[in-house]
């Protein structure tokens, strides 16, 4: 059985509201320095089958579900 | 068609949970409403009776609520499910003329689904813009001011005059409609030409401003979309929240006449009855 781990971020430029959040409660929880934060989805799918298959598999859950073109940049790791 | 004849589906599945005001909008106003789930549509796991044809119907409305619990984003599986499943019914009643309503999570469906903005046909193959995280980062939900800036095209805004402002409820984290950066100012143009812009969220005055009379970051403030022939629509807000005035949160200072959601809701029957 094989993990792909789809990995969905947000377009440079699209406001990340939740990393924005996140940084401002780091901040003021007193950790100095943050730069920035950006927020992250992870997916990770078990399934079985040849790495080039699965590969094509995923691609295709990423443009149908996963992600959304306008916002969205994904990048797909098999391990 | 007479409105009476008019059979409206309103399709839900689990999360859904704004089904029943909606149901009744239309039943109050002498429809045939009838709340469907999705899988009566597509036959699984049903018995022959609870089988249902979208082409029964003359309506199609996808109530608010949390779909599939909003899970990968608002409205993704939904549309997921009814892409895969229903495409080519669902291309064929908005063909038809017939019309589609999708409100709050009913709204961020019909984006995911490609059935709006659809610049690019009636469905398109990805989604052309999306529903984000409120720039608040919060879930707003409140009485908001709309203004209809529509023209004439949208079919379920038609008895609501454009110098009224409406006072229609928000209830929602991602309402905040974005198109693709590079693209946005030449989207919103042709959606000016293409008179789809419907709905703005504006302050008592009728003017755009910021957070909190926008409650989202919506680009050019706005708050509802109809497709290019006018027949699909969806907004963040919550018309049939609104359907009486007493829902309305000064309806005591003001207790007289409908509730400002109301005329959505005449506007399309009105619409069925000359034009189906």
């Amino acid at each position: 059985m094989a993990v792909a781990e789809v990995r969905v971020t947000l377009k440079k430029g699209v406001a990340d509201p939740e990393g924005r959040n996140t940084l401002k409660a780091l901040e003021l929880l007193g950790f100095e320095g943050i730069r920035e934060v950006r927020s992250v989805k992870v997916f990770e799918i078990e399934m079985g089958g040849r790495k080039t298959e699965i590969e094509r598999r995923v691609e295709e859950m990423c443009r149908k579900l996963l992600a959304n073109p306008v916002i969205h940049n994904y990048s797909i790791v098999v391990k | 068609m007479k409105v009476s004849d008019a059979r409206v589906c309103v399709l839900r599945i689990e999360g859904t949970n704004c089904e029943e005001e909606s149901y009744r909008c239309f039943k109050r106003l002498g429809a045939k409403p009838e709340k469907v789930h999705l899988k009566q549509l597509t036959g699984t796991d049903v018995t022959s009776d609870e089988r249902r044809s979208l082409s029964d119907y003359q309506l199609l409305v996808f109530p608010g609520g949390f779909s599939a619990g909003d899970y990968v984003r608002a409205g993704a599986i939904f549309a997921a499910r009814l892409r895969s499943r229903l495409s080519k019914d669902l291309v064929e009643f908005v063909r038809e003329g017939k019309p589609v309503l999708g409100i709050c999570n009913g709204f961020q469906i019909l984006v995911e689904a490609g059935l709006l903005p659809a610049m690019s046909g009636v469905m398109s193959e990805a989604p052309e813009a999306v529903l984000g995280t409120n720039d608040s980062a919060r879930f707003e939900c409140r009485p908001t001011l709309l203004k209809n800036v529509n023209r004439g095209n949208c079919v379920f805004t038609s008895r609501i005059p454009g110098d009224r402002i409406c006072q229609i409820p928000s209830a929602h984290a991602e309402g905040k409609l974005m198109f693709p950066l590079d693209s946005a100012n030449r989207i919103i143009k042709e959606l000016e030409e293409n008179d789809q812009i419907v709905f703005k969220y504006v302050d008592p005055d009728g003017e755009l401003a910021g957070y909190p009379w926008c409650p989202n970051g919506s680009i050019a403030s706005i708050a509802g979309l109809c497709s290019p022939e006018g027949n699909v629509f969806g907004l963040m807000p919550h018309p049939e929240r609104v359907f009486f005035r007493y829902t309305h949160p000064d309806w005591t200072r003001h207790p007289d006449g409908n509730g400002d959601g109301r005329a959505v809701f005449e506007s399309v029957l009105e619409y069925i009855s000359k034009k189906i």
